[in-house]
């Protein structure tokens, strides 16, 4: 494991495709994330967001094309090794057998990197910075949609990573947890120099936070480009994605 | 069926390539032997105890007839320990238990769990298929052990207070020593054993496949039971032509 190298790392994505059943998800999509770097991809629903997030962490094989983490493909032996990478689920997907205590050390006491009462010292500094203290020994059941999610932060966050993927962080939050989360990843990307790549539809964050920012629509990239940049492109796709709101006139109300 | 075996076989091969890490997951293992026993010691007694039951009931009366009934307790004994309580506690078991861990790493799939996991560098392998294909490995045949000694004495009680058979506790137990000895319940043992791996195997393997919802995991569990019993009686009988060996 790689303990004391908290920089970021690139990411190359080349040529990716990938198909399900006969139906293109990724139609060849190439971009490149530069260290330390928060890169936003947004796009609608269905747009192939969590397929390319899934094979960017390596749990999914491509059909062609590649994805280098400093040069080294994600699929080669030892690269999850040498890397330390998190991931931010949108479900949160933790353990349902462990505690929110647990979950939080699991990487941490797995790999055996610190004793016991370490681990609990950062478990619960952790869970202090996504506003749960003291849920240690709550079971994730017993936890809301939004509170399962901050504890994957957590999660995340104890794991220190070179690389961390978001997939939808500030989906089920409440606007002013949702800003927290934002700074969080803002303060991380500053603090460890981390890359962060976030699958949102939430335009605030994106545009909030993000460096660069990739539309995907249909399984390919319509822009790669800076938050100034995208709010000054006239491309339709883009234009109708950031103005889409709920001000609807009256007669619509009224049906 | 053949992709599922070659997958099972490549399971197998991970997990015995696992097992020098296999000191870290005891306390799993120890947690997951507690389930086997603390959800099956009771069902396997009773069990046996009516199997047993039956056995002497079937052939007791028969024997009894011919003046064989000094062959009751080396009939029970051994139907027992080689072939019934290792097949009969291992279909319960991979109802029992295989159905239980199936569905659970069905879900842990379904839920993003195991991705979780990989994304933290935590082999799958490793943490989840390891201490459970452990655990029943040993769990199984010390239930049969309980199943063999169980069985016979519900072989015993039938074959002495049944009027048709009407022999004496000695008499029984007698006949049973005569017949059964430490080879015929250390080939039982070895049956379970091999028994257990299939189920462990059968369960976690199909676990780990698990797509789709609820509705996906439904399928794996019933997948799971089906496929293990199915191979648990085929097997038995080369297994048993194997052993025949152990008489010899």
């Amino acid at each position: 494991m790689n303990h004391g190298h908290h920089r970021g790392v690139s990411i190359q994505v080349r040529n990716l495709q990938k198909s399900y059943h006969g139906q293109a998800i990724l139609k060849g999509l190439t971009f490149e994330v530069q260290r330390g770097e928060i890169f936003a991809i947004m796009g609608p629903s269905g747009s192939g967001k969590t397929v390319l997030l899934k094979h960017l962490i390596g749990l999914e094989t491509p059909d062609a094309g590649e994805i280098l983490v400093e040069g080294e493909s994600v699929q080669a032996p030892g690269v999850m090794d040498r890397y330390r990478m998190a991931m931010v689920f949108q479900s949160g997907a933790l353990l349902s057998s462990l505690s929110v205590g647990e979950n939080v050390g699991l990487y941490l006491s797995e790999h055996r990197l610190k004793p016991p009462a370490e681990i609990a010292r950062i478990v619960s500094a952790a869970l202090e910075l996504v506003g749960l203290n003291g849920a240690e020994d709550k079971m994730p059941a017993e936890l809301s949609g939004g509170m399962r999610k901050r504890v994957s932060i957590a999660r995340a966050l104890v794991i220190e990573p070179q690389l961390l993927f978001y997939d939808e962080p500030t989906s089920e939050l409440d606007p002013l947890m949702a800003v927290t989360v934002g700074e969080e990843i803002l303060r991380l990307n500053r603090r460890l120099q981390v890359t962060s790549i976030i699958v949102t539809h939430d335009r605030d964050l994106a545009l909030g936070i993000a460096h660069r920012i990739a539309l995907i629509h249909q399984g390919e990239i319509v822009s790669v480009s800076s938050p100034d940049e995208i709010r000054a492109n006239p491309h339709p796709l883009l234009r109708r994605f950031l103005t889409a709101d709920f001000r609807f006139d009256t007669e619509t109300t009224h049906l | 069926m053949f992709q599922n075996i070659g997958e099972l076989l490549l399971l197998l091969w991970r997990t015995l390539q696992a097992l020098p890490a296999a000191k870290r997951q005891m306390r799993k293992t120890f947690e997951q032997c507690f389930e086997i026993g603390n959800a099956s010691l009771l069902m396997a007694c009773v069990l046996a105890l009516f199997i047993g039951g039956v056995l002497a009931l079937q052939t007791g009366p028969v024997l009894a007839q011919r003046g064989l009934t000094g062959f009751i307790g080396q009939i029970v004994g051994l139907s027992l320990c080689k072939e019934l309580a290792p097949v009969m506690m291992a279909v319960l078991i991979a109802g029992r238990i295989g159905s239980a861990m199936a569905a659970e790493i069905g879900s842990m799939t379904v839920y993003q769990e195991i991705d979780a996991l990989r994304t933290m560098n935590i082999n799958p392998v490793h943490y989840l298929v390891l201490p459970r294909l452990l655990a029943i490995t040993a769990s199984l045949p010390i239930l049969v052990v309980f199943a063999m000694l169980v069985g016979w004495l519900g072989g015993a009680l039938v074959s002495v207070y049944n009027y048709q058979i009407a022999i004496s506790f000695e008499a029984y137990f007698t006949s049973l020593r005569e017949g059964v000895d430490s080879l015929d319940v250390l080939n039982g043992l070895i049956k379970s054993a091999v028994f257990a791996v299939v189920i462990g195997l059968v369960a976690c393997h199909q676990g780990l496949q698990t797509i789709g919802g609820p509705r996906g995991i439904g399928r794996s569990v019933t997948k799971a039971v089906v496929n293990s019993i199915v191979l648990i009686l085929i097997l038995d009988y080369f297994l048993t032509r194997a052993l025949i060996q152990l008489d010899r």
